[in-house]
């Protein structure tokens, strides 16, 4: 294992900001890992630091295939991190929206480009990402769909799902996408949390990424072989929004099977206590996302749930 | 009169509204016009609320000389205005990227799209902008270069001092004048003075630029002062300068001057040690339209934005 130093930011009051990788092998640029870029995503670093273990136990074992390099980033942002904020500390701009980035540019443009430079020449590219909402995931990929996405080499991860997502105007600055326009084929990995650290669900993630690297010869390591993914476009999920607002008590977990007419979650009146709402689910299927904020807004989104009509896009489906 | 336009439940015993005041003329018939003034997407900058207050009294004062129908829009963000934050509390998006909205989305989507169909039909929207805190602007308006053709002809009637076409980066593409100049409501990005404050001039300049554009449209027939005429320019002639190190901005020069390459503009200092860390000079001749307000820099921050002679 290398430590290398890709970037680093002078400022006068405090300690520089600096990105830091660490490099597994020689050879050609094979897989690139980046983690957290805004302050909150907790989880996303913790992700990152497992892996750096797992990878150094494997170099020291001799179980790194020669000829491939591997870069784990896990941290893009110390500045936010230390200092409890999401996004740039002083501007609130978020780096995941200023790629490619630029050198000569605003600050968080020109971390942005200090990190591309480094990471655009990967084979393989992996964001531990989290979402504009606040909410819980079923682990999963998330692919956007640029021309340019591999959804067969998203398969071997082996996560139960693979979420291609059309691109909004907002997304075309993110890492994901330009990478993807870079040529690299990259993937977003969705874990439950963001704010906290979920050591189940991190270790699920992490050895789903080892699947990957053992599928595509990067390393020589036998794990479990996971689940054979169902491909859902994003626009099939089906949305479930309040109509009420106030406390939010989620009666369901994200992965339960539900049916039409099922109570996923109550809206409590905040004072007195009585059920404003029941949110039912609007279809069969299974809960793909739900909100986890223990309070919510009317008209917010709280639930996506997977139809069970999505899984006819996938040759092999697990629901019957 | 003011009318709700949108209506949300906030958790604890609290509803958003989003509210607008609509300005009848006298007379009516079904050519009348409509002419929509939005300020306040971003909390944090204020410029437009003078423009509103102004409008709304020019307008009650001279009833008797509107033609057309005047909707103000003072508040888009009001969680936004009373938080002192630009964004929405608590939601990760710029609300100027979520046009047109959805239906099945977060409060936030929901109150854009609220506010995309109550705009869209009209025959022109003025979005009001004040810079941020950082940087202080002159009155301009902002156009992308697809609808330069459309728009420049009412861009110089609003009486600012310069009009930017821009190239129109993918992400402008969720703005709210994007997303009505795509529906065909002809939509002009105002931009002047600084964040979190009231630069009255500026607010006065463009209150008598929104009065003539209204005269030309046949909206108001009252008096209009002569309005100045803008540089109209593309972003080939904006000259950047960005903080070479993080830092304290002390300027030497004040904003809206005309500079010649080479010129001091200002130092980026060490307080610690007394030190200049860089010593900046202009890379053109030309009028800087946009000079850093906010003295916290850090390497990369706008210093400022020159329009080349
Ligand atoms: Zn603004």
């Amino acid at each position: 294992m290398r430590e290398i130093n890709l970037f680093e930011l002078k400022a006068i009051y405090r300690d520089s900001m600096r990105i830091r990788g660490y490099c597994f092998g020689e050879g050609e640029k094979t897989l690139c890992v980046v983690g957290a870029m805004r302050g909150n995503e907790v989880q996303q670093l913790y992700c990152c630091s497992l892996l750096v273990q797992c990878l150094k136990e494997l170099e020291e074992q001799g179980k790194l295939v020669k000829g491939k390099s591997v870069l784990i980033i896990p941290c893009a942002n110390t500045y936010s991190m230390n200092t409890g904020k999401r996004f740039w500390p002083t501007d609130n701009s978020d780096i995941n929206r200023m790629f490619p980035g630029y050198d000569k540019g605003e600050t968080t443009q020109r971390i942005a480009a200090g990190l591309f430079n480094t990471i655009k020449d990967y084979e393989y590219g992996i964001q531990f990402a989290s979402f504009y909402m606040p909410g819980r995931f079923t682990p999963h990929v998330r692919i956007m769909k640029t021309g340019y996405e591999n959804v067969e080499d998203a398969k071997k991860f082996g996560l139960p799902y693979i979420i291609l997502r059309d691109p909004a105007p907002y997304d075309t600055t993110t890492l994901n996408y330009n990478w993807q326009i870079w040529e690299t084929k990259a993937y977003s990995l969705y874990t439950q949390e963001t704010g906290r650290i979920d050591k189940k669900s991190a270790v699920k993630v992490i050895d789903s990424v080892m699947r990957f690297m053992e599928r595509n010869g990067i390393i020589s390591h036998s794990g479990k072989s996971g689940h054979v993914s169902d491909v859902i476009p994003e626009g099939e999920l089906l949305a479930v929004a309040t109509a009420q607002s106030g406390i939010f008590e989620s009666c369901v977990e994200v992965e339960n099977q539900v049916k039409e007419g099922h109570v996923l979650a109550r809206i409590i009146h905040p004072y007195n206590g009585s059920v404003l709402e029941e949110v039912k689910a609007t279809g069969e299927g299974i809960v793909f996302f739900r909100h986890s904020d223990p309070m919510v807004y009317s008209g917010t989104v709280v639930f996506k749930i997977i139809p069970r009509s999505a899984f006819r896009h996938s040759k092999s489906s697990r629901v019957n | 009169m003011i009318e709700d336009i949108v209506s949300l439940g906030l958790p604890v015993d609290e509803k958003i509204v989003l509210r607008k005041n609509r300005i009848l003329p006298e007379c009516m018939d079904e050519n009348t016009k409509r002419i929509c003034i939005v300020t306040g997407t971003h909390g944090d900058e204020l410029e437009g609320q003078l423009v509103c207050y102004e409008m709304n009294r020019i307008l009650k004062e001279n009833k008797g000389h509107l033609k057309g129908i005047v909707d103000i829009y003072p508040a888009l963000n009001p969680l936004g205005i009373d938080t002192i934050t630009r964004g929405i509390p608590g939601f990760e998006l710029d609300m100027n990227r979520i046009f047109p909205g959805k239906k099945q989305g977060s409060m936030a989507e929901n109150i854009a799209l609220a506010v995309f169909e109550d705009i869209k039909g009209a025959e022109v929207c003025i979005d009001i902008h004040a810079s941020n805190i950082f940087l202080r602007e002159i009155p301009q308006i902002r156009i992308s270069e697809q609808t330069a053709a459309e728009l420049v002809p009412l861009a110089k009637l609003l009486n600012v001092d310069f009009v930017w076409v821009h190239s129109a980066a993918t992400v402008l593409k969720s703005t709210l004048a994007h997303s009505l100049n795509t529906v065909g409501t002809k939509t002009l990005v105002a931009e002047m003075g600084v964040g979190m404050r009231i630069t009255k001039e500026y607010g006065r300049q463009l209150c008598d630029g929104i009065l003539s554009l209204m005269q030309h449209l046949g909206m108001w027939d009252g008096d209009v002062a002569p309005v100045r005429e803008p540089i109209v320019s593309t972003d080939g002639r904006v000259e950047f300068v960005n903080a070479a190190m993080g830092g304290v901005f002390i300027p030497a020069i004040e904003h809206c001057m005309h500079v010649r390459e080479g010129e001091y503009i200002g130092d980026i200092v060490n307080p610690m040690n007394g030190q200049v860390l860089v010593h900046i000079t202009s890379p053109c001749n030309g009028l800087v339209f946009t000079l850093r307000e906010y003295p916290v820099v850090d390497e990369g921050s706008l210093i400022a934005r020159i329009l080349g002679e």
